[in-house]
């Protein structure tokens, strides 16, 4: 026992040890020392006015003003992204700026490009009408020109266009519709443009309005134009509607306005026409130029503010957490300082101390900030401090229940018994380096994945590369156990132990092969593929292997159990609950007979004892119940003998799958690949070739992996953990920098 | 097959029902609308609003907020989630859904109309329409002179068609017809809607009768509160009560002649669900008959939550909703007035 207790302690199997700290920060240096804190990351701060609401606290202002901030740098985004620019995600390094001065900047930014942006709105609105305008005059002119007779055209009245006058277009296209009439008849007609999805409807409305006396020509226009409403660019076509009396230029016009369709009227004569299309021309050229210079300048204005928009976000971001934070503590009775809690490791109180004191004396204060440690009820946090490697499988553990503070981690264990059932279920050392090219890949470009965003799916593959890594590597040794190479025995360590009785080799399958020299080295002897003795040697040693497996291992969750009773020292825990754990387990496989035997006192063990402390942090203040603890205790006996069985039967999925993933792999190669390769014609071989990889890849590397992968976690989650984990803790959540995202606004 | 729901509900309504479920958990509760009552500007209550669904709808709104804003933004919500059940939706939820808008169409026509009659500018007016009553043809209502042209121009392409079986007339439009227009449509609707859910069956039927009976009631009970002492007569005023409901149709007979408040509270006290209401009310006042319907309604509604398998919850989540942002609709009023001493008086508290 004491040898136990002396081995240094691991750094994974006991969480951080925590303390629960007060802070009393004089108000001046307040801002500071939660910066310093936010940087080193490593305090968690408790909300100490949950029942406040957020806009009753002290720092709400500073908190809106943030909100302000980065709505104006979400606007800049947006607006850059709009221009096709990018911003520069490595700003150029320029003084650092008071969040004062930024917010005026921001403030000045944003009013400069608003004012740009209405300018150059209502340039391009123009220039888009006018746009519109030289597409009616060019495709509305064709329906006014009757392709046979110029008769009409002849009759045409001069007069009538008297009081349009075309000298400036732009004015014209402001004043109310003017209706050209057509000729003495009476007909005249209305010309624009309108969306081509709405065409249809708007003749119909047409046609109903007028109840038929009308005429609808439409062509559509050339190129796309910008539609004011939806901002976007659109089809639209070209109309010229016919009609005679005045109701119905009003219905038609009122119609016109509904649909959003704009009007332009043109003259029918066709120099005129010419003029105007001329005229128009010539201004659109102009206006382009304009609008070019705009936005150019408007580039110049979006790209300056790129070089600093990452800079500026981060910063708000930071300014608004500290804010945040500093909203959770609460001013003491003289309002001169801020009180905070919260929790930290041990380990951190030094550098936790020193930031406070640098905070101190960067801001000039008369007073030190206080930083003592004091008693808490609640049960503190847990905190693993891991690295790339580690964080994964931690990752795996904590996906089914964070650690209680300070019990044992699984996650030591996992580290290697993980990728190990994996491999047993997954043994074929062809696919096991596919499998380690594919974690080395990810590996090898970790800084540039790491540093960009990944889709989920490439997420959760990044995240565990190293889990994959291990995994390969498992596989490969697990697959030269196996002896197999994509499912074909190899003759690596040497030659095979046995042959064929005959030449022929025809009853290898029915009666067996002769021994004729010593044991193959190591793993399957590769003659044995295919003959008699195969099936049943791989079986017995699989099934075997699996049983072996499952008892170590759940012999490791009970051996656990008792280091955490040790560990929250409470020996009822030991004597009653690891031994007879121990005994029931280690006879039922050891002494099958002798069962019935510890089953009994097992189980009276467990039930006459029920009052064992098992929280011995909680239990001074939890009230004890007998009845409850009973029962507790008596479910947790009945499903470890239950478990004990039905646990050991579950490890047997170890042999079925890795049966599994081997036939499945024989049969692609015999059926598939070996059957095409019988014949002699590339078309069938290339096929049987890519059948073969694409179902390699994509049901033995990904599906297989998958289903590996799962069972291994079950095995570790239910059949491993259930011996000792109650996982019942909470993370361990520092006030960090670091950790603030995207996502956070 | 009534009560056999569960078999087959989840093929196709499954998913739906589920996303509608997690849309309700995001209504704001009464703890909310408490912070949100204590609020002293609107940047406030924006603020709070921040923390809740509405919050990505809000983030980018400039400073010197209007209420009207507010309300737009949450409307909008409202709007996106419909837009996607509805494009998730399959026959007959696709329908039901469709349903549920029908009523905002009405409201928008009568609006539009209205205003045309008023002079008002039609873009002006549509900016007022409510998102989900819109059309494709709706701002060409504006051309109308009668109901006739009404329909034969406009409506005519519209699920609203049928409902106009009863109201074309040649009559030029004016405030009084307008207004009976909506109510004939509005009976004609609800009597569709109702017959429509009739023909779902199973637990839909069951519930949306309920619910659709209680609005059939309230809105008889309205339209006698607001045609007494008009020149409406009885009998025009008994066609104007939908066919179904509780208090079809000895309790429209009685509401049909009521000549003041006291009457028609009279009538409405022999149904014992109605009596609950009317109890909460002082003799000879309206006013706050509106709330008190309300907050019947939003029981009713939440109630439809109860129940699994069936469409009413949809329905019920579009009304929590739209009643939600008449809440906050009240509360940014009341704030941006400095009447807060009168914010509770119309909110309605969903849970």
């Amino acid at each position: 026992m004491k040898y136990i207790d002396n081995l240094p302690s691991m750094d994974l199997m006991r969480s951080e040890k925590m303390m629960f700290a007060q802070l009393i920060i004089p108000v001046e240096s307040a801002h500071r020392a939660i910066s310093y804190l936010g940087e080193l990351g490593l305090l968690q701060f408790r909300d100490l006015n949950d029942d406040k609401s957020p806009f009753q606290r002290t720092f709400v202002n500073q908190v809106k003003r943030c909100a302000e901030m980065s709505r104006k740098l979400r606007f800049f985004k947006d607006q850059i992204h709009k221009a096709g620019l990018m911003p520069s995600p490595h700003p150029v390094s320029q003084p650092d700026i008071e969040l004062e001065e930024l917010e005026i900047r921001l403030a000045e930014h944003e009013h400069e490009l608003i004012e740009m942006n209405g300018n150059s709105e209502k340039l391009q609105q123009t220039y888009n009408e006018l746009l519109e305008f030289k597409m009616v005059l060019q495709k509305a002119g064709d329906f006014l020109v009757p392709g046979e007779s110029h008769s009409e055209e002849t009759e045409l009245d001069e007069n009538v266009y008297t009081n349009n006058d075309y000298s400036d277009t732009v004015s014209l296209l402001e004043q109310e519709m003017q209706p050209g009439p057509s000729n003495q008849s009476g007909v005249k007609f209305i010309s624009g443009i309108i969306c081509k999805s709405k065409v249809l409807r708007f003749e119909r409305m047409l046609f109903r309005a007028t109840r038929g006396n009308m005429l609808f020509n439409q062509a559509p226009a050339g190129d796309r134009i910008l539609d004011r409403a939806s901002n976007e660019m659109v089809q639209k076509t070209v109309f010229v509607v016919f009609f005679s009396g005045e109701q119905a230029r009003k219905k038609i016009l009122k119609i016109c306005e509904a649909f959003g369709a704009n009007c332009y009227p043109i003259p029918e004569d066709t120099t005129k026409r010419r003029q105007i299309t001329r005229e128009v021309l010539s201004r659109l050229s102009e206006l382009e130029t304009t609008l070019d210079a705009g936005l150019h300048h408007r580039d110049a204005a979006l790209t300056s503010i790129g070089f600093q928009l990452t800079k500026w976000m981060n910063m708000v971001r930071r300014e608004k957490a500290i804010y945040d934070t500093l909203n959770m503590l609460n001013f003491d009775v003289t309002k001169k300082c801020l009180v905070g809690e919260g929790w930290c490791p041990v380990f951190a109180k030094t550098k936790i101390q020193e930031a406070l004191q640098r905070a101190t004396f960067d801001s000039n204060s008369q007073m030190g900030i206080i930083f003592h440690v004091m008693d808490s009820v609640e049960p503190p946090p847990t905190y693993f401090r891991t690295n790339h490697f580690t964080n994964a499988y931690q990752e795996i553990v904590d996906a089914y229940g964070v650690a209680k503070y300070q019990e044992a981690n699984p996650a030591v264990y996992t580290i290697v018994t993980f990728p190990f059932l994996f491999a047993v279920m997954f043994g074929d050392w062809g696919h096991g380096i596919c499998l380690l090219l594919g974690a080395l890949i990810l590996i090898a470009r970790e800084k540039r994945l790491g540093s960009q965003k990944l889709g989920s799916f490439m997420e959760m593959l990044f995240g565990g590369r190293y889990v994959l890594l291990m995994m390969s590597l498992f596989s490969i040794y697990c697959g030269l156990i196996y002896n197999e190479f994509f499912s074909v025995p190899f003759h690596i360590f040497g030659t095979s132990a046995y042959k064929c009785r005959d030449a022929t080799c025809s009853d290898a399958r029915s009666v067996g092969l002769v021994k004729y020299r010593d044991t193959y080295p190591f793993g399957v002897d590769p003659s044995w593929r295919g003959s008699r003795s195969e099936l049943p040697f791989l079986n017995s040693l699989k099934m075997k292997m699996s049983i072996l497996f499952g008892v170590a291992q759940m012999n490791l969750g009970i051996v656990l159990s008792y280091f955490n009773a040790r560990y929250f020292s409470s020996s009822l825990d030991i004597k009653y609950q690891f031994v007879p754990q121990m005994i029931f387990l280690n006879s039922l496989f050891g002494f099958q007979g002798r069962a019935y035997g510890i089953l009994g006192t097992s189980d009276i063990y467990n039930d006459e004892e029920p009052d064992s402390a098992r929280h011995p942090h909680e239990s001074h203040n939890e009230e004890f119940n007998f009845s409850e603890v009973f029962v507790h205790q008596m479910i947790h006996s009945i499903e470890f003998v239950l478990g004990a069985v039905s646990n050991t039967a579950s490890y047997l999925r170890l042999w079925a799958l890795s049966l599994a993933h081997s036939e499945l792999s024989t049969v692609f190669y015999e059926k598939v690949l070996l059957l095409a390769w019988g014949y002699d014609n590339f078309i069938i071989r290339l096929v049987g070739l890519a059948v073969f990889s694409f179902a390699t890849a994509f049901i033995l590397l990904m599906m297989e992996t998958l289903s590996a992968f799962l069972h291994a976690l079950r095995l570790h989650w239910v059949e491993f953990q259930n011996k000792f984990y109650s996982g019942d803790g909470y993370k361990f959540r520092p006030f960090s920098f670091a950790s603030l995202t995207d996502d956070d606004d | 097959m009534y009560g056999f729901e569960a078999l087959t509900f989840n093929i196709h309504g499954g998913y739906l029902e589920a996303i509608v479920r997690g849309y309700r958990s995001g209504l704001l509760t009464a703890a909310d609308y408490n912070n949100l009552c204590q609020c002293e500007t609107l940047d406030d209550i924006k603020m709070h609003l921040s923390a809740t669904e509405y919050g990505s709808y809000l983030q980018n709104e400039p400073s010197p907020l209007h209420t009207t804003t507010i309300v737009e933004k949450c409307t909008l919500k409202l709007v996106d989630e419909y837009k996607h059940m509805l494009a998730q939706a399959t026959e007959p939820l696709s329908t039901f859904l469709e349903y549920i808008t029908y009523g905002h169409m009405i409201d928008n026509v009568v609006l539009i109309v209205t205003g045309t009659l008023h002079e008002r500018d039609v873009q002006e007016l549509l900016e007022k329409c409510h998102p989900l009553g819109m059309f494709d043809s709706i701002a060409t209502l504006a051309v109308a002179q009668n109901m006739r042209e009404l329909y034969r121009l406009v409506l005519v392409d519209t699920p609203l068609a049928p409902y106009f079986s009863e109201c074309i007339t040649s009559e030029d439009l004016d405030d009084m017809n307008i207004e009976i227009m909506r109510n004939t449509l509005y009976k004609a609707y609800l009597e569709d809607f109702y017959r429509f859910c009739k023909t779902l069956g199973g637990a839909t039927a069951e519930i949306m009768s309920d619910l659709l009976a209680f609005e059939a009631d309230r809105r008889a009970v309205n339209i006698t509160i607001n045609s007494i002492g008009t020149e409406l007569t009885r009998d025009d005023r008994r066609k104007l009560y939908s066919n179904f409901g509780l208090l079809y149709p000895y309790g429209h007979e009685e509401l049909a002649v009521c000549e003041d408040i006291d009457q028609v509270r009279a009538a409405m006290e022999k149904y014992p669900p109605y009596q609950s209401i009317f109890s909460k009310l002082s003799y000879g006042e309206s006013q706050m008959l509106d709330k008190a319907f309300y907050e019947e309604e939003v029981k009713r509604l939440c109630l439809a939550f109860e129940q699994q398998f069936h469409y009413g919850v949809f329905f019920a989540y579009m009304r929590l909703r739209e009643q939600e942002i008449r809440n906050l609709m009240w509360i940014s009023e009341c704030v941006a007035q400095n009447q807060k001493s009168r914010v509770h008086d119309s909110v309605v508290f969903i849970f």
